[in-house]
């Protein structure tokens, strides 16, 4: 009797181990479903605009939904420009951070106040990055612009790429002290026995071990600039015209969408939009995939 | 020839010296627009913050004394319910990551948590949009169109890749002897990862839970086409629902002073819990730290 129930018990709880193991597999079907039905998605909707535009809808001028005109040029220069723009502003500042954590102070009072800045930037949310963008800095581009002769807007592309500077800067920052951490110390000491200073060190010896590691943290930057929304929405002026100089108001894919999704009446101008994502979508994954990869390379070897 | 020597050497050390200098400056020169916007929002927060604000909701434009009350409590729901969605789904997912390390299976599922964490977020909300909003929309005959709900899922879709790498990563570190230890009692598979392989690796699990709790409580973007907003007080899940985030972005860019106002309120709020929300997982993770 005793050993019956105990038989029992022992079957459910095979029964319930049996249960928990496809439950696991499941969810990682689940995980795979999930993100192919994504891209799906996107390809799905986007197939009116895909259909009535082809390959012109990339390099179309123009982008007029009123007059039923989609040409996504205007977002692809505005999205390159404010990315590229925020990268090379941001990237002094970010290996700076990486060389000083991973190399000058890895320990210490500083370099633990310095980790706690990089981490407060990166936790900031975009939307108050953008308030205060429009607030404070708008103001301050407008004068810098009215004193260098451009027509001051004050919003544009070279505002975003200011705000969309200081966002990025904890992406590469991080990940490029724990490649410097990784230089191994022997080649470090190696540089010193023969004579070099720790400048002729951390320019000979270190930067070439970690280049690649430094990059992915750069192409995880852009990927992250490159999908900025909100930040971007507040401060770059939300124009569909081509942007003249890099003070002038534009647009970029994320901030379009945002801008304009809820609004779009007609299939085409919706499924345009919703290609603009794609195109989004793909770009900013490759970008990723790729810096992922590198660090994983970087980090096995 | 000595002095010689000696000369280049010195310009050598003070080449170094400046660098280090450069390198120095150009770290802390990020703390300045950082702690400009931290005090920036201190100040035109802490004026409008009263006690009207709590509980309040937003007055029409010209009147006096609104709050961002349906605001806080919608972000307080929208992302509760993200969290209740995805954080069993993450959790699990990064058992099954952690315990198959190389199926087939598990590289394509690991695959595919890295494109989810590249995903812009603006490109969820378009996803969940017609995943959930417009399906819901049809299904109701428009009486349900957009809902918390849909951005609580949205959110979810975020939090999810988040906290199934934390998960996979803290497991991963674990010795394989606790689990072979468990098993060698006679215990079956589930009661050994879910009694002894997670309550080891909770400090890991519960940082990433949060940190990723941190990460959307701030989001605005997937919530446009989703939760859409609303400027009423609602506590219904399948209805339009306003967050701090969304109250911000519509409310900083409307021409209003009042409603400037009330976005700078509600700015320092959120800030204050996101930044309480990143304390806490540093707190978490100090504790709850297994020593090995």
């Amino acid at each position: 009797m005793v050993k019956s129930s105990n038989d029992k018990s022992l079957y459910g709880q095979i029964r319930m181990e049996k249960v928990f193991k496809r439950t696991l597999i499941g969810i990682a079907i689940f995980l795979i479903v999930l993100t192919v039905g994504f891209f799906i998605t996107l390809v799905q909707q986007s197939m009116p605009s895909i259909k009535a535009l082809g390959f012109s809808f990339l390099f179309g001028k123009i982008w007029d939904p009123v007059s039923d005109i989609y040409g996504a040029y205007p977002f692809l220069l505005g999205t390159l420009l404010t990315s590229f723009l925020a990268l090379a502003i941001s990237i002094p500042f970010s290996f700076s951070i990486a060389i000083f954590l991973g190399e000058y102070a890895p320990k210490g009072w500083l370099s633990e106040i310095l980790k706690n800045i990089v981490e407060l930037i990166a936790a900031v949310p975009s939307v108050i990055y953008g308030f205060w963008g429009l607030f404070v800095l708008v103001p301050i581009v407008r004068s810098f612009e009215t004193s260098i002769g451009v027509l001051p807007y004050g919003i544009g592309i070279f505002t975003s790429s200011l705000i969309l500077a200081i966002m990025i800067i904890p992406y590469a920052a991080s990940l490029g002290r724990e490649m410097i951490r990784m230089v191994p110390s022997s080649l470090k000491e190696g540089a010193y026995s023969l004579g070099a200073t720790r400048f002729e060190v951390i320019k000979t010896v270190i930067l070439p071990y970690t280049k690649s590691g430094l990059f992915a943290g750069v192409l995880l930057s852009l990927g992250r600039a490159l999908a900025e929304t909100m930040a971007v929405t507040m401060v770059i002026g939300n124009s569909s015209a081509i942007p003249t100089s890099i003070f002038a108001p534009g647009n970029t894919m994320a901030s379009v969408i945002a801008n304009e999704f809820t609004e779009a009446a007609s299939t085409v101008y919706l499924s345009s939009l919703i290609e603009l994502g794609l195109f989004l979508f793909v770009v900013t994954v490759i970008i990723n995939l790729i810096g992922k990869t590198i660090i994983k390379r970087f980090t096995n070897e | 020839m000595n002095s010689n020597i000696s000369a280049g050497v010195k310009y050598r050390i003070g080449k170094s010296g400046f660098f280090k200098g450069a390198i120095i400056f150009f770290s802390f020169l990020c703390a300045l627009p950082l702690f400009a916007i931290l005090i920036y929002i201190a100040k035109e927060g802490i004026t409008k913050i009263n006690w009207a604000f709590f509980v309040n909701v937003p007055a029409p434009v010209g009147e006096a004394g609104g709050g961002i009350a349906n605001a806080l409590v919608g972000s307080l729901i929208i992302v509760a319910v993200a969290a209740i969605i995805a954080i069993p789904i993450g959790i699990m997912g990064g058992i099954y990551l952690s315990e198959n390390r190389n199926s087939r299976l598990a590289s394509w599922a690991r695959f595919s948590v890295d494109i989810m964490q590249g995903t812009p977020s603006i490109v969820i909300g378009i996803v969940i949009y017609f995943w959930v909003v417009k399906p819901m929309g049809q299904l109701t005959n428009g009486n349900y169109t957009f809902t918390a709900l849909s951005g609580s899922i949205a959110l979810a879709m975020m939090m999810l890749p988040i906290v199934v790498r934390s998960t996979e990563e803290t497991l991963k570190l674990l010795p394989p002897t606790l689990k072979e230890a468990g098993l060698a009692l006679g215990l079956p598979y589930h009661k050994v990862i879910l009694k002894i392989i997670l309550p080891c690796g909770i400090s890991g699990v519960l940082s990433g839970v949060i940190l990723s709790v941190a990460r959307i409580a701030g989001e605005t973007a997937p919530l446009l086409f989703t939760a859409f907003g609303n400027s009423y007080f609602t506590t219904n899940i399948m209805k339009p629902m306003q967050s701090l985030p969304l109250l911000i972005f519509n409310y900083a860019t409307s021409p209003y002073e009042d409603w400037h106002d009330l976005a700078w309120g509600a700015s320092l709020i959120l800030l204050v819990w996101v930044l309480l929300l990143n304390i806490i997982t540093k707190i978490a993770t100090r504790r709850w730290k297994v020593q090995l």
